[in-house]
């Protein structure tokens, strides 16, 4: 079924989703990477691979005491941390209001002169995405009309995937219908802890059928997988059956986004490049939530991937605090002085 | 063009430089001159003959800038040290345990006080990473000195009948300076020795901001004291005779100069060597954990690493996939300022260094090996350092001389192998054992080849990791002593006895060789053979020696033993691996029954040793019965010799495991010849090794006599083998033998002095008992711990282990 599908799926229209903006005009998004058409199911391909705890741990630990970055260099870099962040609301008390104030934070994440400082201009620089519930993603989309930032939206009974896959699928179509450009899945984690891959991937390689157009991000939730080969066979599987980006957790499992787990998942990234050519997306997502955080993601970005998948086409990060905490650095690097909350915008 | 803009498109990390203000402070109050710190002042003596000092210059390996001069001590300054220390040592030995541990405490304390000091101070000096000074070096020195605080308190009660050897003199390298200073000073003070330490001459600054930290600490004079210099000074230590122990870590080269030098003068040594580790990739590991191990074991410290893994074995299926991931980890390794908070590797100690790793390297490549280095590598060559990039040296025959040397750089040499047995037999290939690092995620195959590994460290799934608690040392050429743990204590302490031992009386001279037959036609029931692979033996010359009995009559001849006897003895004994593969309780079962056997035939013993001894029957029965009760004890001790395990780490297994030498020399010593015979061979083969004995020249009967229990005792042939003939001619030819492990020699003084110097032909671990007596009757000299420590070599397993 895979073969077919992959087929089929390469005679599909170039990648870039397109959005008309207020004044008419096609606003590209800023996705210009190639979609993963995916590929066969092959256990033989990963089955093989365990993964070492403690080395993972040790590399995780060290990356961050081995690199570091400071002065202009830190300031740039945290920059691009928010150019790669998805500001996040997924709550139950989320608003039509809440999520237009999002939005707004979303447009202009940093305080006009922190960047003017930096020489920087307004609208220079924006998150990557914003990230909300199916049901406030037409909100999101016009508050964001004409910015060229993407909306995403989750789907699929977020967070546990427990509906009917009916029902999943439905949610998907809803979300894309309402104009959402990109869809973060969650996967049923029953397969993988049963190890039934080839579950795992029809219901994978259904949903990314369903997103059509819209990106598909594909959260493993690592944080109930709990080993690190686990999140590897997982990452594959996802892979193959067409996930653009591979994504941490949902942000409300026990223990989201760590360094371990996600050292695994960007070298899974690395093997299906190898096998396939194709180049998977990352995000992290729950559990970074300050500056330092950030650019521990990036150093292990750069160290593991490569400068490439610093980009936001390649590399996003889940998040709704880790923004504030930026902006608080970056007023530092600006004027020396240690800056407050209060003196930044709220989302 | 805007900064950031620029800094958004390239994403480079830019440089993150440490302050060096606080060590260039340090180095300016100190009038960047330096002599050395004796009876806790420093000093600068002016050269004795009134010219100019004698010093040399430290200089900053990452810029080539001169950092400070640097005195060289003399015979006088030398002289000085030791005759401080000694005088310390009278004091420092007699203070309780707590008072020790009060100092050492307050020394682990102010080298965290002043952490970032030493750290920058290291990297200045020897050019490695101040994240490596930071994250390793200075914490394991803070970490070694409180470990040491907790054995100076625990001494009475963990080494009961032990006392401090005395005054150490300490010689360490440049390579890890004040993590070195702490592994040979805190053991020694814990202990209750005093030292005098001689920092290499390319890293001398850390030892003398270390002894202001003494002074700091209210350390009482005279207990440390650091001479500076190089090799001269060095030797004016080790042929010192102020000194009771030298430990010295460096090249295997000046090892076995100081093995010499310091043969029979009676002073203990440990020497930690050069090494070839063997870093052994099987197809079942994680490759990526493999590859960042790499970087670990051979891109730490930039390669000058003693148990640094330098042989990568990958097995041949994975091969081309590890070495592609290997070379893409490598594309991404940074070189660079020492002082950058961002960087991999620093600069290479010296000029000297650097040359002779770029010299290693040709000569690799011009043998075959191919080389890769990462693209960036040729840049490296502008910079004005000693900087070396990150090497592979690939497809390596085992015959090539990257294989087999130390290169003390950041190359590491590849080969492949085929299954796990060759993987073994490719790491023991070597005449190093100093340490070993095995990837794979099969408990059976990683435990298989770390038992079957010759080295005394051997990481699982891991490389490179050092704890007080662990100890550390080598196999083979690699030295012998342990750093680190119990044993490491063990270095600096002797059963308090010895210090009270008595010479021996000059042994009887043998009397002439004759060949066999050719007697004066007396009649004699038999010869007495040799006992080789668990037969009997005529000896190779066939010459024998009369045996006489206590008043000169002769009694019986005995083969006189020559080289190839010895050879034969030692082959047997290696083929007698069925002995070390033997259970303990199997061996404990076989040493019951000897005993058993010995018990029944106890009246021929006493009749024998009353017939070469003479006394009175009741000494003879005396030592007969001692000599069974010696048996059973080590029956006692064959499976309860037990090692250590130790969580150093948090989910981290170290297993400290006392394996056997494999194949033992051991020269008897005249006194209590069946006693001392049994009290040597017996925890020796209790513990699985296999030994080749002389017993007692001139008393050889009882030997004799007692193959005939072995034989009888289902103690497999090759276990025990038994050559006749002169004691110290045998003796030199098993010091000599290069397949020989260890050597214990009770004889005389010139003997043991003999022993100890052909030994250093192989490094092969000594016991010699200086030409002093042992009361072999007392349990307390003739039996116990002391004989189990000699008889095994530590080898310390690291299992990290988590889901």
């Amino acid at each position: 079924m895979g073969e077919m599908r992959v087929a089929e799926k390469s005679s599909a229209k170039p990648t870039a989703t397109a959005r008309t903006a207020s004044g008419g005009e096609l606003v590209a998004l800023d996705q210009p990477h190639h979609r993963n058409e995916g590929m066969a199911l092959k256990p033989d391909l990963f089955r093989h691979v365990e993964v070492n705890l403690s080395a993972a741990q040790r590399r995780a630990t060290t990356l961050t005491t081995r690199r570091t970055v400071k002065k202009q260099w830190q300031a740039a870099w945290l920059i691009k941390a928010i150019q790669a962040i998805d500001l996040t609301t997924l709550v139950g008390d989320d608003t039509p209001g809440r999520v237009k104030r999002l939005c707004a934070k979303a447009r202009s994440p940093l305080r006009h002169d922190l960047l003017a400082a930096m020489g920087l201009e307004p609208g220079e620089v924006t998150t990557g995405a914003v990230c909300v519930y199916p049901t406030m993603v037409a909100t999101a989309v016009k508050a964001l009309d004409g910015t060229g930032i993407p909306v995403a939206s989750v789907a699929t009974g977020f967070p546990a995937g427990l509906t009917p896959l009916k029902d999943r699928l439905d949610e998907i179509r809803y979300a894309v219908g309402e104009g959402a450009d990109e869809i973060d899945i969650v996967i049923t984690r029953a397969h993988v802890l049963t190890g039934n891959w080839t579950a795992l991937y029809d219901e994978i390689a259904e949903m990314r059928e369903t997103c059509g157009a819209a990106h598909m991000k594909t959260i493993l939730a690592t944080g109930d997988l709990k080993t690190l080969t686990n999140v590897y066979h997982a990452s594959m599987v996802a892979m193959m059956a067409g996930a653009d980006f591979i994504k941490t957790s949902t942000g409300m499992e026990a223990v989201n986004a760590t360094l371990p787990v996600s050292l695994v998942m960007t070298r899974a990234i690395r093997d299906y490049l190898d096998l396939t050519g194709y180049r998977i997306g990352f995000k992290p997502a729950g559990g970074l939530r300050t500056a330092k955080d950030a650019l521990a993601w990036l150093i292990l970005m750069k160290e593991e991937l490569g400068r490439d998948w610093l980009e936001p086409d390649l590399f996003r990060i889940g998040a709704s605090s880790l923004l504030a905490d930026i902006e608080r650095q970056i007023e530092h690097y600006v004027t020396g002085r240690y800056s407050a909350a209060n003196r930044h915008a709220m989302a | 063009m805007n900064e950031i803009r620029d800094i958004l498109k390239s994403m480079d990390y830019g440089p993150a430089p440490e302050a060096a203000s606080l060590a260039e402070t340090w180095l300016d109050g100190h009038g960047r001159k330096f002599g050395h710190f004796i009876d806790g002042q420093f000093v600068s003596p002016p050269d004795s003959k009134g010219g100019k000092d004698k010093s040399f210059a430290s200089t900053n390996p990452a810029t080539g800038e001169k950092l400070a001069d640097i005195l060289i001590a003399g015979e006088r300054e030398v002289d000085e040290a030791a005759a401080a220390a000694s005088a310390a040592f009278r004091r420092w030995s007699r203070y309780t345990g707590t008072q020790r541990a009060r100092h050492l405490y307050a020394l682990a304390r102010l080298v965290q006080k002043h952490s970032r000091l030493l750290a920058v101070l290291e990297t200045l000096d020897n050019g490695k990473p101040i994240r490596e000074t930071r994250d390793i070096d200075v914490p394991l020195v803070a970490r070694h000195f409180y470990y040491h605080a907790g054995w100076a308190e625990l001494m009475e009660t963990e080494f009961p009948g032990y006392a401090p050897v005395g005054v150490c003199g300490q010689i360490i390298p440049w390579n890890f300076p004040l993590l070195m200073l702490a592994w040979k000073i805190a053991p020694a003070l814990a202990a209750g020795c005093t030292v005098v330490l001689k920092p290499a001459e390319y890293t001398p600054l850390t030892a003398m901001a270390f002894a202001e930290i003494c002074r700091e600490a209210g350390l009482p004079k005279g207990v440390f004291n650091v001479v500076n210099g190089a090799g001269e000074t060095g030797a004016l230590i080790t042929g010192h005779e102020g000194f009771d122990k030298i430990a010295f870590t460096g090249s295997t080269e000046v090892g076995r100069i100081i093995r010499k030098a310091t043969a029979g003068t009676g002073k203990k040594l440990s020497l930690e060597l050069g090494g070839k580790s063997p870093f052994i990739v099987f197809d079942e590991a994680d490759i990526d954990a493999a590859v960042e191990g790499v970087v670990d074991a051979i891109w730490f410290n930039q390669g000058e690493v003693c148990c640094a893994g330098s042989r990568a074995l990958v097995q041949e299926g994975i091969a081309d996939r590890f070495h592609d991931r290997l070379k893409a980890r490598m594309e991404k390794l940074r070189v660079g300022d020492p002082l950058d908070k961002a960087i991999d590797m620093g600069a290479v100690v010296d000029p000297i260094q650097l040359a002779n790793i770029e010299a290693r390297v040709a000569e690799g490549v011009k043998n075959g090996a191919t080389l890769w280095q990462p693209s960036w590598a040729a840049k490296l060559k502008s910079n004005r350092g000693c900087f070396y990039p990150p090497t592979l040296l690939a497809d390596v025959e085992p015959a090539s001389k990257v294989a087999q040397e130390e290169i003390f750089g950041p190359v590491i040499a590849s080969m492949t192998f085929r299954t796990p047995g060759e993987a073994l037999q490719l790491a023991n290939n070597s005449r190093y054992g100093l340490a070993a690092s095995v990837w794979s995620q099969s408990l059976d195959i990683a435990f298989d080849c770390a038992r079957g590994l010759k080295a005394g460290v051997v990481w699982v799934n891991s490389t490179n990791l050092f704890d007080a608690a662990a100890g550390f040392g080598g196999y083979r050429e690699s030295g012998f002593g342990r750093e680190g743990g119990k044993e490491g204590m063990m270095e600096y302490l002797v059963p308090a006895w010895t210090k009270k031992a008595k010479p021996l009386p000059p042994a009887t001279k043998l009397p002439e060789p004759l060949p066999a037959g050719a007697g004066d036609g007396h009649s004699l029931d038999r010869t007495m053979k040799m006992y080789v692979g668990g037969k009997q033996a005529r000896p190779d010359s066939g010459y024998v020696y009369p045996v006489l009995d206590a008043k000169a009559k002769l009694v019986s001849e005995a083969g006189f033993g020559n080289r190839k006897d010895i050879r034969n003895a030692v082959e047997a004994a290696h083929a007698a691996v069925g002995w070390t593969a033997m259970t303990g309780h199997g061996r404990a079962q076989v040493l019951y029954f000897l005993a058993e056997n010995f018990e029944a035939r106890k009246d021929d013993f006493i009749d024998r040793l009353h017939q070469l001894n003479g006394g009175s029957s009741d000494k003879a029965k005396r030592e007969a019965e001692a000599s069974i009760a010696r048996i059973i004890h080590y029956a006692a001790w064959a499976d309860k010799y037990d090692g250590a395990v130790r969580a150093p780490m948090a989910n981290m297994l170290s297993l400290a495991l006392n394996e056997p030498w494999d194949v033992m020399a051991i020269s008897c010593p005249d006194e209590a010849p069946l006693l001392s015979f049994v009290s040597l061979v017996m925890p020796a083969i209790a513990l699985g090794n296999r030994v080749v004995v002389t017993p007692s020249p001139t008393k050889a009967l009882v030997a004799g006599d007692f193959y005939q229990l072995l034989d009888t005792s289902d103690v497999q042939g090759g276990a025990v083998n038994i050559v006749t003939g002169d004691r110290d001619e045998l003796a030199s030819v098993m010091a000599k033998h290069d397949d020989v492990a260890c050597h214990w020699y009770f004889g005389s003084a010139a003997g043991s002095a003999m022993v100890e110097r052909e030994s250093a032909g192989n490094l092969k671990s000594t016991w010699v008992n200086n030409g002093k007596a042992r009361d072999w009757l007392d349990a307390g000299q003739g039996q116990g711990r002391e004989f189990l420590f000699h008889a095994a070599r530590i080898k310390t397993i690291w299992t990290p282990f988590g889901v």
